[in-house]
Formats: structure tokens, sequence, C-alpha cells
């Protein structure tokens, strides 16, 4: 209290200050590999691959069961590869869209949102 | 592996029933002895450490404590209030990997993660929950979820296969996202290891680069226990973002 009647400072001020030399502040402009940081290019493709391939796997493996099932072989599949693909194309919107895109999904909580540290942090 | 003379990245994902004439019965490989060994390390690390209960903590108490405190902010704040109660559900998921993963780091000790199988069932879990966490609060009101807000009826027969197949495509990219970076990972290992031993027994011109692999090797190990935290973490948060969607619906 003395402190701050002595025109310095203030105790929350000084504190940040000290915080920030010892590294316990989290800053936004830290090189190396924060979580908040923008992932590498690597890592955006490695994603953006997998989800295609994943949503267009899944929809083969559905159009080809569905063919077995009803015996009409090559129908379902036809279908459901188109589908497959924009699922895919939708993931990969889902996880890229900006902030406040038309996809409801993406959070609006500020930039210490779990949702942005999951962006970074995803391979 | 190496000392055959040609590599054999994938011999280390073999299984083999350990424990004799009961685990041949059983068909108890070494992977069941490294999910029991996580689960008894998660339960070694909770007890061990909180035991003191003291008010500074120690070490082994700090860890337990971060771990819990970390995860538990992570359901909250990804979740939601009712984050708390999926709280058990993502703490032991999320410990069973980490430990798991972490374990399989260390020099002879199978990594269960690096099959997909494993990891495929861990996601069943998680998505199969999610959707009935989804239909216990909301009831039939679910299947909205896959209906898109503001879009003409006439696209809804094409948008909400679509939707269905974002859902269902989760399961896979889950378990693949694990699964291959574990495996990736400890294929390196083995690739580098191999380098090493077929170099160095060259002779004295193999020396330098098997040196160069072994500098290599080391560095993949510091690489190996950041992806081991990471995939951890985000199978944990990802399993988070599923639930929120479950509990709020868009």
């Amino acid at each position: 209290m003395s402190e701050e009647q002595g025109g310095g400072p203030s105790f929350e001020e000084r504190l940040r200050v000290a915080r920030e030399r010892q590294g316990l502040e989290p800053r936004q402009s830290v090189p190396g590999g924060r979580p908040d940081q923008e992932p590498s290019a690597l890592g955006i493709g490695l994603r953006v691959g997998l989800e295609l391939v994943c949503a267009l796997a899944v929809a083969c493996a559905i159009g080809w069961g569905l063919d077995r099932l009803f015996g009409t072989r090559p129908i379902f599949l036809i279908a459901f590869v188109p589908l497959g693909g924009a699922a895919g194309v939708l993931n990969v919107w889902r996880e890229f869209a900006p902030r406040q895109g038309p996809s409801g999904k993406t959070r609006q909580d500020g930039s210490r949102s779990p949702r942005s540290g999951e962006r970074g942090a995803r391979r | 592996m190496a000392a055959s003379g040609n590599i054999n990245a994938l011999e280390q994902f073999e299984l083999h029933p350990v424990l004799g004439a009961f685990g041949r019965t059983l068909e108890f490989s070494q992977s069941n002895v490294m999910m029991i060994a996580a689960m008894v390390l998660t339960l070694l690390l909770l007890w061990l450490g909180m035991r003191p209960r003291a008010m500074v903590p120690g070490r082994l108490q700090a860890a337990a404590e971060m771990i819990y405190e970390f995860t538990y902010n992570m359901c909250v704040e990804t979740i939601g209030p009712e984050g708390k109660r999926f709280f058990p559900f993502i703490f032991t998921l999320f410990l069973f990997i980490l430990i798991g993963n972490l374990a399989g780091v260390w020099p002879f000790f199978f990594t269960f993660t690096s099959h997909i199988t494993v990891t495929l069932a861990l996601t069943l879990v998680v998505v199969i929950m999610v959707t009935l966490v989804g239909l216990w609060i909301h009831k039939l009101h679910f299947f909205s979820y896959f209906v898109p807000e503001g879009v003409p009826a006439l696209l809804l027969p094409l948008l909400v296969p679509i939707e269905v197949l974002s859902y269902l495509s989760r399961i896979i990219s889950l378990s693949v996202r694990l699964f291959a970076n574990m495996m990736a990972g400890h294929v390196m290992l083995e690739v580098f290891g191999a380098f090493v031993v077929m170099l160095g027994a060259a002779g004295l011109l193999g020396l330098l680069p098997a040196a160069f692999a072994l500098a290599v090797n080391v560095a993949l190990i510091g690489f190996e226990i950041l992806v081991a935290v990471l995939q951890a973490y985000v199978f944990a948060i990802l399993s988070c973002i599923y639930l929120h969607d479950a509990v709020h619906l868009h």
C-alpha cells in the first residue's frame, strides 16, 4: 500500500511485469509451440487430409454395405461417394471457418476459448 | 529387426501371448499387460500423490493436482457448466491414453494406442456415449442436430445425409488420428534405431552416419513425448467438443 502512495506502479502492474518476466503470463507473441499459435502448414495439411479421407471412407463403407444389403451393386455406392466428399468438405469448413462464420458451431468466447487451443494443438 | 540385416519396422506391433499358458488360453498379449499397467500407474499416481494431503503439495501431489485441475478446467470450459458431470469420464479417458502413450516411449514397452482396434474401441465408447447423452437430454429433439438451421426445405434431403456422414466420420478421424500418430512415431524410432546398428556394424566409414542417426533418434524420443501428451490432450478435448455439441445442439 505504501508503495502505491509513492506514485510508482500499482501492485497489480508490478505483479504483471514480474509474472511476465518469469514467463508465467501467457503472451500471444511467444515464438515456439504454444497452442495458441497458428499450426504449421504440414499440420493443417495432414488434418485436412484426414478429415476428407475419413468422411469419404465412411460414405464408401455405408454405400457398399447398403448395396450388399439390397443387392443393388453400384447404386448406393455411387450415391454416397459425392455425399462423403461433401461431408469431408463440411468437416474441413467447420474446423477452419472464420470465428463468426455461418457455421453455428464456432464458439465466440474470445481468444482463450478451448476451441482455439484445440485448433492449434491438433496435428 | 536390425540383427537380421533388414529393417522390419512393423514387427514391434505384433502381439504375443505373455505369461505362459495363462496368456495363451486367454489370448492375453503384451498390449493387455500395458493397459493394466497404465491403469495401475494412474491409480498409483493419484493414490500416492494425494496421500500426504499437504497444504503445500510435494512434487507427486502437485502432478496429481495439476492433471486433475487441468482436466476439470478443460471439461468446464469446453462443455460448459454441465461438463462437471462428464469430468470423471474425460479424466479417466485422458489419463488412460496419456499414461499409455508415455509408457510406450519407454524402451521395450509396448504402446497399446498404436493399434487401431484399441483407439477405435475408445472412440466408439466416446461416440456412442455422446449420442446417448444427446438422446437422454434432448430426447427425439436430438435429431434436429442433423438439420442445419436456415436452409430451404428443398435442400434438406441432400444436407441431412451429409450431416449424418459428417457425424459418423468422427469415429474414423478420432481413432485414426491417435493411432496414426503413435504408430508413425514408433516406426520412425525403429527405422533410425536400425540405422544406428547397421551403420555402426559397417565399419569405420559408417560411424559418423551412425552417430548422426543416433542423434536423430534422441531428438525423436523428445518429439515422441510431445506427441504422446499432445495426442492424449487432443483426444480428450475432441471428446469434450463432441459432448458440448450433444449437450447444447448447435
